[in-house]
């Protein structure tokens, strides 16, 4: 019995290569030998596509991602999937590490003057794009310009920026109206969007348009030829990457790539993906339903761990324009009412090591999260007193319309605790299950629920975009202009500006702590919980770290 | 016969331009926003409105149709709103592992079923006819996901013998193609078998009773000659028009089977288009469905010919 290697020329035994043939593998090897009695041409043919597959696939890093890669532009789509594969082919000027802390990346040197108006940035020396031309400053002017138009941290540096223009080829200058403290992390952050460079040709696109090339100068090729969205999409390693000296940390630092290949295979069904793992068909499975966690922790061959510490927040978004919650004392007596661990075990299950209750709305762990004016949280849940206080905001029984998005397995299990608290405070509720597409129209309209509008609806957000106001979109407290239920709280956003203009950790602290006691006061939305998830992959995978998203650089496949 | 088939090819084209009128208002007034699924959970409104924009969908119900129908006429189905890709280049992407799991499928379905349903026609009221009947039941009963995950357990899992998931295209292999459809083409197979295999029974139970049957016995005519030949090609015309109609039922077991053995074929592109609202997807896949279908029975009404000769167009 023979393994064959990629090597062409060379036939390997199974003792000496190391490696272990499985069933399958038998059986194909049997096929090929019966193609060997049939004709020597064509068992030629099938050993050479055995070795080359055997070969291929020890190189290859096959990753099962959390949905579909349905399209490749950062800018112009931001669900975090995109963001994610996006980081293998764009890179950034900055990039955070586990501190939060913004690194240089593709930037060699940044000055700022002394009113903290202008910024002199300077490229590193050597960067190349995929299709072999230098990265220039043009194209980090024209990218950045792109960005701002859809990221909100961009659009308060756009609203502030008196000039953006390259210097030369590796220099540009940023002037601005108003001192922006928080630029760099701003340009490192991992947040949807992300400020990714790309060639000047492709940054001007509308960003509101797609971008129709995938050239950019991080350490992977985006293979579009195989790209088959919905199943497949490849990445070749760039060997033209020019990666930093220091260690890689999350954003920031040399993003070597171990691999030659990089393959996502689209999984849509959790049981095959289970199934694929634990048979060894893919490597690494970025987000496993817990359900199937218990049976894939007995499969020596698998390894498993929490993908991000940072996790998730589970979100009870009120509508603040129409009542009942329209009146905070209404979105007070829900706050009241909620019971975190019953969300959480209908969420994520019984393990422990997923959950936690969460006092704050800064993310726990985090340097931010502070409890200051938190006490609607942390004293004694009293539906009693829930109750009263909803009465005194006036309701008298109208019907409260949920929508529930039942493809969404967090959102259903929310939805359904959700529906038993509020019929609990006597609330008269209109639960509409429906899916995720019809509640992400359906929450754009401010109408009354009569008319096609809503009163509450459930999502969770990243816990990575709850570390800081920076971008937290369902922190913002700016009437009809902020997210999809439209709170108004000038506290919040007095708060929100002063971290901003906060230059040092204290002032940040300070102003996060104003900023949550405004928020339970007013209850922009319901916290129902803080939440992680595992990650799992094969015992031959090494270099897998946890993280806000999975960092493919490091990671080795024996 | 060539002036029917003429006929025929030609009365889908108002068939057509109902589905097409039909899909596109259906998906008009479904609720639901690509705009928002595209911007993201985090996106505001207002970048929800300029994306909707972007994508022409805030223009009027005609001035969206007429422009579809417009690039219909001239074979360009549009592109896909997530994707940006051609609609007609995603459906040459998938149309393959379909095709390939449907035609395995129906090869299988037709070899197993057709000699079972003989053998119960044959040994009426015995422990076969009970035992195939009963198959028969519980190809009907078990869902073809349930199904999908024994055999995923059973012969990947546990025994090694075929992978779990995914697609080998045929020219990468015959072996590799054929391995990753066995257990799917089994899996969605277990209704149309059972399907087939009870149409054959009784129409042959039926065929069987008859007088020339009787004749042919009378003559000394042997078992095998009176079953297959004198009496299944007899039965053949209800059992060919079950196997056509059938082919709707694995179009819709094939969106289940796809992505139970993550294949990529256009079940799964149709599931992930509704999901997303990518309307020019949808619409392209259904009108090529039904475009499929069409044919499939206007096929099988030729094919009456071949078996009765009775029939004439």
């Amino acid at each position: 019995m023979r393994q064959f290697d990629c090597n062409p020329g060379g036939v390997v035994p199974v003792w000496e290569s190391g490696a272990s043939m499985d069933r399958r593998g038998f059986l194909k090897a049997t096929a090929a030998g019966v193609g060997l009695g049939a004709g020597v041409g064509g068992a030629l043919g099938g050993l050479s596509r055995a070795a080359l597959a055997q070969g291929a696939a020890a190189r290859t890093l096959r990753f099962v991602p959390q949905a579909n890669l349905a399209n490749y532009d950062p800018i112009w789509g931001t669900q975090f999937v995109v963001r994610n594969a996006s980081m293998l082919v764009w890179d950034t000027l900055y990039g955070i590490d586990n501190t939060f802390t913004p690194r240089r990346q593709m930037v060699e040197s940044e000055e700022v003057s002394g009113d903290g108006l202008t910024w002199n940035f300077r490229l590193r020396n050597g960067l190349r794009w995929h299709d072999g031309e230098p990265v220039r400053a043009a194209d980090c002017v024209a990218s950045l310009s792109r960005w701002m138009v859809r990221d909100g941290m961009g659009q308060m540096l756009r609203a502030t920026t008196d000039e953006l223009a390259a210097t030369d080829d590796r220099g540009f200058r940023w002037r601005l109206r108003q001192p922006y403290p928080k630029l760099l992390l701003a340009l490192g952050k991992n947040n949807t969007p992300v400020a990714f460079m790309m060639p000047e040709r492709l940054a001007r696109t509308d960003p509101f348009q797609q971008i129709t090339e995938y050239v950019g100068s991080g350490p992977m090729r985006f293979n579009r030829n195989e790209w088959v969205p919905g199943a497949r999409a490849t990445w070749s390693r760039f060997d033209g990457y020019v990666p930093r000296e220091e260690p890689p940390n999350w954003l920031s630092g040399g993003k070597r790539m171990l691999v030659e290949r990089v393959e996502w295979v689209i999984q849509p069904d959790p049981g095959t993906a289970s199934a694929a793992l634990q048979s060894g068909e893919v490597d690494w499975w970025e987000t496993p339903l817990n359900d199937l966690v218990p049976v894939m922790r007995r499969n020596r061959n698998i390894r498993i761990d929490i993908a991000d510490p940072l996790g998730n927040v589970g979100v009870f978004r009120f509508n603040h324009l129409h009542p009942p919650f329209n009146d905070p004392r209404a979105r007070q007596a829900i706050a009241m009412a909620i019971s975190q661990p019953d969300y959480m075990r209908a969420v994520v299950g019984d393990d422990q090591a997923l959950w936690q209750v969460m006092n704050s709305v800064f993310t726990p762990g985090t340097p931010n999260y502070t409890e200051a004016g938190s006490e609607i949280l942390t004293r004694p849940r009293d539906m009693a007193a829930a109750r009263r206080l909803l009465a005194e905001s006036g309701y008298s029984g109208q019907p409260v319309t949920i929508l529930v998005a039942q493809d969404l397995a967090p959102l259903s299990a929310m939805g359904q605790v959700s529906n038993a608290l509020m019929r609990g405070l006597g609330m008269n509720v209109d639960y509409v299950a429906t899916d995720w597409g019809t509640v992400g129209s359906r929450r754009a309209s401010k109408e009354p629920p009569g008319r096609g509008g809503w009163q509450v609806f459930h999502t969770w957000f990243a816990g990575a975009d709850c570390t800081n106001p920076a971008s937290y979109l369902g922190l913002r407290a700016h009437g009809e202009q902020a997210w999809f239920g439209w709170p108004s709280d000038p506290a919040i956003e007095t708060g929100r500006d002063k971290w901003f203009a906060a230059r040092s950790a204290a002032e940040e602290k300070a102003a996060c702590e104003e900023i949550n006691r405004a928020a339970m006061i007013s209850q922009p939305f319901g916290i129902t919980g803080f939440y992680k998830s595992y990650q799992a992959w094969r015992s031959n995978i090494t270099g897998i770290s946890s993280g806000p998203l999975p960092w493919f650089w490091g990671v080795s496949k024996g | 016969m060539f002036a029917y088939t003429v006929r025929r090819v030609l009365a889908t084209i108002p068939v057509m331009a109902i589905v097409a009128l039909f899909v596109f208002s259906l998906l008009y007034i479904a609720p639901g926003d690509p705009a928002a699924v595209i911007a993201g959970d985090q996106a505001t409104p207002d970048d929800v409105e300029r994306i909707r924009a972007s994508l022409g969908l805030d223009r009027p119900f005609l001035v969206r149709f007429g422009e579809w129908v417009f690039r219909i006429l001239q074979g360009d189905m549009g592109v896909s709103i997530f994707t940006n890709l051609p609609v007609t280049t995603m459906i040459q992407q998938r149309i393959e592992p379909t095709l390939s799991l449907m035609v395995l499928t129906v090869c299988l379905a037709v070899s197993v079923a057709i000699p079972l349903g003989v053998l119960a026609a044959w040994k009426q009221g015995t422990i076969i006819d009970r035992a195939v009947m009963g198959m028969a039941v519980l190809g009907f009963s078990v869902p073809v996901f349930v199904v999908g995950y024994v055999l995923a357990y059973i012969f990947a899992l546990e025994l090694d013998w075929l992978p779990v998931q995914g697609y080998t295209s045929m020219t990468e292999g015959f072996w590799p193609w054929l391995e990753n459809l066995i257990l799917p083409a089994i899996a969605l197979g277990g209704v149309y078998i059972a399907l087939i295999a009870r149409i054959t029974r009784a129409t042959m139970l039926e065929v069987l009773s008859q007088d020339y049957i009787r004749t042919a016995r009378a003559k000394g005519a042997g078992q095998r000659s009176i079953l297959f030949l004198h009496a299944l090609k007899n039965a053949a015309v209800p059992i060919v028009t079950v196997i056509g109609i059938g082919v709707a039922l694995l179009i819709g077991g094939a969106v289940v089977t796809e992505s139970v053995f993550a294949i990529p074929g256009l079940g799964r592109l149709t599931v992930d288009a509704i999901l997303r609202r990518d309307y020019p997807v949808i619409q392209g896949v259904v009108l090529l469905f039904s475009f499929v279908y069409v044919l499939v029975n206007l096929a099988i009404d030729l094919l009456y010919t071949l078996f009765d000769p009775r029939i004439r167009y």
